[in-house]
């Protein structure tokens, strides 16, 4: 691992320190400046908050905010809560997979993009709604979900 | 800011924003919440600013970036006080124009109205729009008219004056009372009397305490604690703080899904500016009274909205349920006594403190008391968040606040109550809403997501889908949630297929009363409800996919058909061209024919084939017809 990025773990760790129960909020921070939980974090936050780091792997992947793998430059996430759902949710996560050349969720092989569902992301009446790196789209369609992923290098 | 040090100096700071406010100057308010955010509301809102400035108008006019009002189909929702004129699906084009007219010429810009789609009149006031003008918006209505992240605007509308009041003129035991009076219920879902669980939680005499915000909205289909988190926090926080002086705690968490991240934004900068004002920590008021509030964000786990999971979650753990023998209000976080409310359910409060038990238990029926936020969606006109009394009827908040449903549709189903709750068909439209009555349907409150379902929705299909998320999400601790949701899925996966088996519907109720009665958690324990009800409403359609094979709400992929009817069919290749799988035959002025084999049933020649033609034909449990002769497919088009 770089060292550029263990630094950024030990300040992310210094962020919570001598504060209990933190060990979420920590995870979270690393995976949205890392973009994943490598090993190597997980081993550096059990030894420095003396955590087993059996511990630390049970919560990585328990929780859907967290990913064992790196993830692609580009998060797709397609929203397939009941109100996206009863509007064709499916439908668009379908053209996603297929314009990505993808059978299921994950992470292009070229780490380009990494297609994820998710369970609502409150913004219901605007629905079928897609997400790309933190941008919102709503009122999605499976020809406007294609001009939307071409637009992204 | 130095802090403020009694309830007079608040009043004080009060008067003193008020009288640097004039009423009469004209305000912009444009929701900056998420729903108005995915369709461009930050392009609108930096046009406009940039605008006022070209036209040298700052001091003539303000713009407040404000919380979601609700009407959320029509984003981007632009309101202009003191006039209260309410413009729909706002461009930054039309920016120039609302300014030039509206606030220098004081005229209305017509184009940009609510259309009313039952009259075609155009309505100028936001009082006036049916989707407002039948709601009780005493939550919610503050969100339009403030910034969420300025606490000078909350103070300005009577902020933390009922947290002046409980501390300088109620004892905690005065406050309990109040809330006991007043009927307040659980917002969350299951609709606990509010001032029970406040009351074991003050009766334990241990050190710390904790009082709880669960923001983990998790319900597919909900989002009234965003808007409101988002919208409004100081409301939250003001009511967390006022439960703490109750129940003596001294610290409070707020548990934020990390799907929100506005709302973790928006509550993070409110606490600290409550800090900073002397409205939180240490000394508030300078009363004695200390409460410090953290935010914890959630990781994305349903599971971890139940109240005794959230705990394990705050501790650092993975958010799994524990049986409660031991109730959360005896040994919570780190086992310390704590009580965990919703949103909805603390926002409430500083309003029963502030007007009386009398005047909220005047709101409501019997039972259930006040007000509930529900979240209108699906197949529905005027989607959005739509806040009304207990006790009024589904059927006015389908009609009359939703302008009906969608296109020309048949209504079928309105589910409530996210994944925990149930369909309930149109026969029972006219049954008042309160907790008691939706779980005599076999649904439940909820948190308040309403989903309204039309005629091209399966029941099956949709008793699926929530199985299909709560076996995903079930934490796998308990094996009748674990096993028993995912054999029931099983069921209705096959069922969706056209393989189901005679004995499933018997098989799935036997399974249903299983999970119900022996799951830990609320998730297993109301798992079965979709299924349940959808059994109990649509009994006829499972029993038409499994005997007859077939979908009558052509729906379910596998059991339906796409064929093109020939006398339809204009030979125009719309459905051709966007076949994705090169299924369609035909060219111009030869009539287009499916390729059964080839086709995958996505349903995209049935979306593009023009509605004035009509040709694109979907079956279920019966064989297409037989394509036309090589000769009859071409049209003669002089004829």
């Amino acid at each position: 691992m770089a060292a550029a990025e263990l630094d950024k773990i030990d300040e992310i760790i210094d962020r919570y320190a001598g504060k209990e129960g933190m060990l979420i909020q920590l995870l979270l921070d690393i995976q949205n400046e890392l973009k994943w939980i490598s090993q190597e974090a997980m081993e550096r936050i059990s030894k420095r908050n003396n955590i087993p780091i059996g511990h630390i792997y049970r919560v990585v992947s328990f929780y859907k905010a967290m990913s064992l793998n790196p993830k692609g430059k580009h998060i797709v996430s397609v929203c397939l809560g009941t109100a996206c759902h009863v509007r064709g949710g499916l439908g668009i996560m379908d053209k996603a997979k297929e314009f990505l050349d993808m059978k299921t969720e994950g992470t292009t092989p070229d780490r380009k993009f990494t297609l994820e569902r998710v369970n609502c992301l409150g913004c219901c009446a605007l629905g079928p709604v897609v997400v790309v790196d933190g941008e919102y789209h709503g009122k999605m369609t499976p020809s406007k979900m294609e001009e939307t992923l071409k637009r992204y290098d | 800011m130095p802090k403020l040090d009694s309830g007079a100096e608040l009043e004080k700071l009060r008067q003193n924003i008020l009288s640097g406010r004039d009423p009469g100057k004209p305000c912009i308010a444009i929701c900056a919440g998420t729903g108005c955010l995915a369709l461009g509301c930050g392009n609108v809102i930096a046009t406009f600013k940039d605008e006022v400035k070209k036209q040298k108008l700052e001091d003539k006019v303000d713009i407040r970036e404000t919380g979601c009002p609700g009407f959320c189909e029509n984003g981007t929702v632009v309101a202009i006080y003191p006039d209260g004129i309410l413009y729909v699906k706002v461009k930054p084009e039309d920016v120039a124009e609302v300014i030039a007219e509206t606030i220098i010429k004081k005229k209305v810009v017509e184009r940009l109205l609510w259309v009313d789609p039952s009259t075609k009149k155009k309505v100028i006031h936001e009082k006036d729009v049916p989707f407002y003008k039948y709601q009780k918006r005493i939550l919610i209505g503050n969100n339009s008219k403030l910034d969420p992240k300025s606490i000078g605007d909350y103070i300005a509308l009577g902020g933390y004056s009922a947290l002046a009041k409980a501390l300088f003129h109620m004892t905690p035991e005065q406050v309990l009372d109040e809330v006991k009076k007043s009927g307040l219920r659980g917002r969350g879902g299951g609709g606990f009397p509010t001032w029970r669980k406040w009351e074991s939680v003050r009766n334990v005499s241990v050190d710390p305490k904790y009082v709880i915000v669960n923001c983990d909205e998790g319900d597919p289909g909900a989002f009234m604690n965003r808007a409101l988190m988002e919208g409004n926090p100081h409301s939250v926080l003001e009511g967390l703080a006022i439960g703490a002086y109750a129940m003596g705690s001294h610290d409070g968490f707020i548990y934020v899904r990390a799907e929100y991240p506005l709302a973790v934004e928006n509550v993070g900068i409110a606490i600290r500016q409550a800090e900073e004002y002397g409205l939180l920590g240490e000394n508030i008021l300078g009363s004695g009274f200390n409460c410090k509030v953290e935010v914890h964000r959630g990781a994305g786990a349903f599971v971890s909205g139940e109240s005794s999971a959230l705990m394990t979650a705050i501790e650092g753990r993975v958010g799994e349920p524990r049986p409660k023998y031991v109730h959360t209000s005896e040994k919570g976080v780190w086992d310390k006594p704590s009580c965990l409310n919703n949103v909805e359910t603390w926002a409430n409060i500083p309003l029963i403190i502030n007007n009386g038990a009398g005047w909220f238990s005047s709101i409501g029926t019997e039972g259930s008391k006040g007000t509930k936020i529900f979240a209108l969606v699906g197949k529905v006109h005027n989607t959005g968040l739509v806040e009304v009394p207990m006790g009024i009827t589904l059927r006015d908040i389908i009609y009359k606040i939703g302008g009906g449903v969608l296109g020309n549709k048949k209504f079928k189903a309105v589910q409530t109550g996210g994944p925990s709750g149930g369909c309930i068909p149109e026969q029972f439209l006219d049954s008042p809403i309160d907790y008691d009555e939706l779980t005599k349907l076999g649904s439940m409150m909820g948190s308040g997501g309403m989903i309204v379902m039309d005629e091209d929705n399966c029941m099956v299909d949709t008793a699926r889908y929530f199985l299909d998320f709560l076996a995903d999400e079930s934490c796998g601790k308990c094996t009748p949630c674990r096993e028993g949701i995912r054999q029931m899925l099983e069921i209705l996966d096959d069922i969706c297929k056209g393989k189901g088996r005679e004995g499933d519907i018997k098989l799935l109720e036997e399974l249903a009363e299983t999970v119900k009665d022996t799951s830990l958690c609320a998730l297993g324990a109301t798992a079965p409800n979709p299924v349940l009800t959808t059994l109990r409403y649509f009994r006829e359609e499972y029993e038409a996919h499994i005997e007859q094979k077939k979908c009558p709400a052509l729906a379910c992929k596998e059991l339906i058909s796409y064929y093109i009817d020939p006398s339809k069919c204009k030979a125009c290749m719309i459905c051709l061209r966007s076949c994705p799988m090169g299924a369609i035959d035909g060219g111009k002025g030869k009539i287009h024919v499916i390729d059964q084999s080839k086709c995958s049933k996505c349903n995209t020649c049935f979306e593009v084939c023009p509605p004035r033609f009509g040709a694109v034909i979907k079956v279920s449990g019966e064989p297409v017809p037989p394509p036309p002769s090589e000769e009859d497919r071409i049209i003669d088009r002089v004829k």
